[in-house]
């Protein structure tokens, strides 16, 4: 009888477990195992190189350009883009005029595909005619090539990344923000707080829960957005806008190096790793759960 | 910053002030939740707002407080109107229905956030946390979330974050709404004791009679966003200035019956409706007497509520759960001094009862 009941769970189970396994697990697990492995070419079979690929690594110089530049981006498209969402959240919780379109407006490039988005901000960043250099033109500046410049193409992207996140995460943060109950504003002003006291002792430890979710995924998003990059520089110019994941997709499959791009994808998912289990450990103990 | 509140054990009762609000008034877009409110609630004294939901009772109390404003009247405090004051600036202190505690901070931060915001220093704020919290009987649990504590504790730390704040008038809407029966008991005493030994101007919204009843000095009942009656707990069950009051106050409230239906009582020109509190109607003794059909009977231990029929109307008899089960027809008397007449408008004419219980 105990038997039949566990066959019944497996047979349940098995589909989920199959698609899981075969999609996920296995490849996974592939990957470390090529990464330790060379390309197989032509009839040449892959042969075991041991830490070849890893060492590859370090002497690779668009490895490591690549790795500053993630850092850059994600240094800056983290923090920007959590301050963003709830200072937009902060700014349409309240009582304002056009609220329902605010929202929306503030929204609406998550909806879009980040290829379409790319696409709109190459129009923005048009040497020439687009946006910005139409407001440079108006101010008197001279004309500017913001993502084919080596000093500004990491920047350009990046500016993207948090155009296209902030909404998505601003959502979180209303919801957040909902749940506080008036009455403790309401008991705060009684006491005599002022809005900033309000806001640093009782709204920010509240949220806390919010933007420790909203950091972990604009960290796994600071690794894992780069489908602007193939729209708008191909990591260019001169590996200036190179990420990480940009660089595995080249090695992978524009060089078909599967060995290399293997090594790449543990070093990517083994920092992922640390950072995101870090930010728990660091911020748990921050974090006030109801 | 420096804490303004003033000392209420360095003030005589004299020097208090009263609450007064004049001609008070709330609009909202769509309806107008208070008409007129004239009311002083005086100083040291606990003034109960009672009213079903919806009266405009809660609302009153937010315009005291200065979470809403009214759309025209005059809140004062004493002699200064505080009504265009920002709710810091009242002097007041408030205990919300829900308790509105800070759920990441501990009761000790909770009850000191006050204080800790308006800038007091700490030697004084830890002195002022001790006492507060051996008389709330909390300080066996100052490290503790408010999530950690039953809903009786939660209740206590509202209060002591009331009461470490030492201003002169504290607001409490509903604050026990949330509690079971047995503690609801507890706390109406434990409130009422606070209030006396600090010598608060307390106002307390409830829609629980028995609340009012046993903790006011004075009642203060609304319908509808105006008072019907500002009266004592006795004063409002003996002598009911309205047929609102009358039959809200009460369990079961008293019976208004059409005149129509006690044909035989000598009741004034004017009066449209009698009232007749259910223990004063008798089945002997002297007094009007009254024929009456029996309808149904319930059963509660100490009492029975008897419900019947007089000339059509209904009215329910209070007795003794010992009394033997009534018969199916009832000669009953009705004493003068329980008559209660009432003119059209439903407001009270001189009656016989004026006089008792007497004074």
């Amino acid at each position: 009888m105990v038997r039949k009941d566990w066959l019944t769970a497996l047979a349940f189970l098995a589909p989920a477990l199959v698609l899981l396994f075969a999609f996920t697990h296995y490849p996974a697990i592939q990957t470390v195992i090529d990464s330790f492995w060379s390309t197989a070419r032509g009839r040449r079979p892959a042969v075991f190189v041991g830490l070849a690929n890893y060492e590859r690594m370090l002497a690779d110089p668009i490895f490591l350009r690549a790795m500053i530049n993630n850092a850059i981006y994600g240094a800056i498209t983290i923090p920007v883009s959590v301050a963003l969402a709830l200072a937009m959240a902060l700014f349409v919780q309240g009582r304002i005029l056009g609220r329902g379109f605010l929202r929306m407006a503030f929204f609406t490039p998550t909806v879009l595909p980040l290829i379409a988005v790319a696409n709109i901000w190459l129009f923005f960043y048009l040497p020439g005619f687009g946006l910005f250099e139409q407001l440079r033109g108006l101010a008197g500046l001279s004309p500017r090539n913001w993502i084919g410049n080596p000093d500004t193409a990491l920047y350009a992207v990046t500016a993207v990344t948090v155009w296209a996140q902030a909404g998505f995460f601003m959502i979180f943060y209303l919801a957040a923000l909902q749940t506080i109950p008036p009455s403790l504003r309401e008991a705060a002003a009684i006491e005599g707080c002022s809005r900033w006291t309000f806001f640093r002792r009782v709204t920010w430890p509240l949220i806390m829960p919010t933007t420790l979710f909203i950091s972990v995924n604009a960290t796994i998003n600071a690794f894992r957005t780069v489908d602007h990059i193939f729209v708008m520089t191909q990591g260019g110019p001169n590996n200036a806008s190179m990420l990480l994941l940009y660089y595995i997709y080249e090695q992978g499959f524009r060089f078909w190096d599967t060995s290399y791009a293997s090594a790449l994808t543990v070093v990517m998912v083994a920092i992922l790793a640390i950072v995101g289990i870090g930010q728990f450990f660091l911020l748990d103990r921050k974090v006030h759960y109801r | 910053m420096t804490d303004s509140t003033i000392d209420p054990l360095s003030l005589g009762a004299a020097a208090r002030p009263d609450l007064s609000l004049s001609g008070v008034t709330k609009a909202f877009a769509t309806a107008t939740a208070l008409h007129e409110i004239d009311v002083t609630l005086p100083a040291g004294k606990f003034s109960v707002l009672l009213g079903p939901s919806g009266c405009g009772k809660s609302t009153l109390l937010r315009l005291i407080a200065g979470l809403d404003h009214p759309t025209a009247g005059a809140i004062a405090l004493g002699p200064d109107r505080i009504d265009h004051l920002p709710p810091k600036r009242r002097n007041l202190a408030m205990v919300f229905q829900s308790y509105a505690l800070f759920p990441h901070l501990n009761v000790a931060e909770n009850i000191l956030f006050g204080l800790s915001v308006r800038g007091v220093p700490k030697p004084e704020r830890q002195e002022r946390l001790s006492r507060v919290a051996a008389m709330m009987g909390l300080s066996e649990l100052l490290a503790r979330k408010p999530g950690e504590l039953s809903g009786g504790q939660q209740q206590r730390v509202a209060l002591a974050r009331a009461v470490i704040s030492e201003r002169p008038v504290c607001l409490m809407d509903e604050p026990l709404s949330n509690l079971d029966a047995k503690l609801r008991a507890e706390m109406r005493s434990e409130i009422r004791a606070l209030q006396q030994r600090l010598d608060l101007t307390m106002v307390y919204v409830t829609h629980d009679q028995v609340e009012a009843m046993t903790m006011a000095d004075h009642i203060v009942v609304m319908n509808a966003g105006r008072i019907e009656q500002v009266a004592t707990p006795r004063d409002l069950y003996a002598h009911p200035a309205t047929v609102f009051v009358a039959g809200f106050i009460g369990t079961p409230p008293m019976n208004l019956l059409p005149r129509t239906a006690l044909p035989d009582i000598p009741a004034p020109a004017a009066a449209t409706t009698i009232g007749i509190r259910p223990e004063e109607v008798a089945q002997a003794g002297t007094g009007h007497p009254v024929s009456a059909r029996l309808r149904g009977v319930e059963y509660l231990g100490a009492d029975q509520i008897v419900t019947l029929d007089v000339g059509g109307a209904r009215l329910v008899l209070r007795q003794s759960g010992q009394a033997p089960p009534p018969a199916d027809s009832l000669s009953l008397t009705v004493p003068a001094p329980a008559l209660h007449f009432f003119d059209h408008a439903g407001r009270r004419l001189p009656s016989p009862s004026d006089h008792f219980p007497p004074t």
